[in-house]
């Protein structure tokens, strides 16, 4: 059935704690400890942690390094300081999204980008196919790494107290690296919730420690279910979901992310032109009257007929609202446009409304 | 251990029926309501509404994924557990007590084709 299922460096931990574990991205990984709301309320109000270890990660080195990045990656990376982080997509040349990743640049030839576990084999073949000609060489170091991330208003504290780790002056997307029983370990100020934390990477070894301390410590250990409802809260996309191999970063309301004044990269006439003509369909946030709880895949209609398609929806956890993210044509993609929803065998009210559903709580 | 009551009928799609007379009382296990983790809506049918055994007839949700309910008899919804309207966390709390829907039986033969409480048990385990 299952039996070519990765398990990352935790694995055991996991199954010993007794998580419901789940294939997700090729990965045998945990969904859940103690609950998803009891988790994603740990993480909304005190700190939680997640093994992600299941992320791959890249490294790009080599004198072409930032002129290779600023090809394959949509951000612009110009004149950034050494340790800063970028949020961003590699699109194809028709502008759909091969993934969205993390950019880390170590410096001016030395970058460490983080990809979607289900996506590591893609990209990585992606990402050498395009380096042909350019002076860098890449490496995939996702067996390497192992990872989790310290989400959590209270994430900085216990990075201190229970890993002896100062990240008080890592800003917001930026990273440090901590020399630490012999290996370099990254600390970056970044996450997946819409709160404060952390994500740190080293060797299996070395993770497996930080994942016990934590334990004792009482952190609450967090599955990708509660990862998911958090991400979803503050509009962040997944990949497969608000984009994909048929999604363009604009088409996902993303924009904001995708440096067009840049010189070039790939899909960037592609991009420039839907920008310039607008798209004809777009990711939006919907709320429904009433509890019933639009799934992905779920019609949107107006007036009896299909104008999109859910992509991630959930009963809103810190809002108790139904939300949901939704694929909608124009011109029904504007704030309150009245929708309605095809759940199974009837319809439910909604109308359209901004994709963030709870504010972040980042430190910036 | 999730609970299996001996006096009712089940179905291997985890939903129990208890029939008095023509009346069918419907719900899910407690095998169910434990797989799906804390419920946060319950999508059930209308009063009059037709249900056919083996078919759907509403759904329960938990946070993360929705789970269809399959009517293990045929007849007419003659009645909604409505307190699961504002309270579906009810059916975690006890799956047997909170039944979903009550239905006039077309064929109370069916409930005699339904798994008897050994049985289900025996599916649970599996």
């Amino acid at each position: 059935m299952e039996e070519n299922l990765i398990k990352t460096c935790l694995h055991d931990r996991h199954v010993k704690a007794g998580a419901l574990m789940s294939p997700f991205g090729g990965f045998d990984m945990p969904i859940q400890y103690k609950g998803i709301t009891e988790e994603h309320n740990a993480v909304r109000h005190e700190v939680g942690v997640f093994d992600v270890s299941h992320m791959g990660e890249v490294r790009v080195k080599g004198p072409e390094a930032y002129k290779f990045v600023s090809h394959i990656f949509v951000n612009d990376v110009t004149g950034a300081p050494d340790g800063q982080i970028f949020y961003g997509m590699m699109c194809y040349e028709n502008g759909t999204t091969v993934d969205d990743l993390l950019v880390y640049k170590v410096n001016d030839e030395e970058y460490f980008l983080v990809i979607n576990a289900a996506n590591i084999d893609k990209d990585v073949a992606w990402i050498k196919k395009n380096a042909e000609g350019f002076n860098v060489t890449v490496e995939d170091e996702s067996p390497k790494y192992g990872e989790v991330a310290l989400q959590g208003p209270k994430a900085e504290e216990t990075l201190e107290k229970v890993l002896g780790i100062d990240g008080k002056d890592i800003p917001f997307y930026n990273f440090k690296t901590f020399p630490i029983d012999g290996e370099e370990v990254i600390v970056s100020r970044t996450g997946y919730t819409g709160e404060d934390g952390f994500e740190i990477y080293g060797s299996h070894d070395f993770i497996v420690k930080v994942w016990d301390k934590l334990m004792e410590a009482g952190v609450q250990p967090c599955g990708l279910g509660c990862r998911d409802t958090l991400r979803f809260e503050v509009g962040l996309p997944l990949y497969g979901h608000e984009l994909s191999d048929e999604i363009t970063p604009i088409e996902g309301s993303l924009s904001m992310f995708v440096k067009l004044d840049k010189p070039e990269f790939i899909g960037k006439e592609a991009l420039a032109k839907q920008k310039a003509e607008g798209v004809k369909r777009r990711i939006v946030g919907i709320e429904l009257e009433g509890n019933a709880i639009p799934r992905a895949g779920y019609p949107v209609l107006v007036n009896g007929e299909k104008v999109g398609e859910i992509t991630t929806g959930y009963k809103s956890i810190s809002t108790g609202k139904s939300v949901a993210m939704a694929m909608v044509d124009k011109p029904y993609d504007k704030l309150g446009t009245e929708i309605e929803v095809q759940i199974r065998k009837k319809t439910f009210p909604g109308k359209v409304v901004k994709k963030r559903f709870y504010d972040k709580n980042y430190k910036k | 251990m999730s609970k299996i009551l001996e006096d009712l009928r089940y179905a291997d799609s985890h939903e129990w029926v208890k029939l008095e007379g023509d009346i069918a009382t419907v719900g899910i296990t407690d095998y169910a309501q434990h797989a799906l983790g804390s419920i946060v809506y319950v999508d059930m049918p209308e009063v009059g509404d037709e249900v056919t055994a083996g078919e759907e007839f509403g759904a329960v949700e938990s946070v993360k994924a929705a789970s269809d309910l399959i009517s293990p008899i045929s007849g007419e919804v003659v009645e909604i557990n409505e307190a699961l309207e504002d309270s579906p966390e009810l059916v975690n709390e006890d799956a047997f007590e909170n039944w979903i829907m009550k239905v006039k039986v077309s064929d109370p033969a069916e409930v005699d084709a339904l798994l008897d409480a050994a049985a289900y048990a025996k599916i649970c385990e599996e």
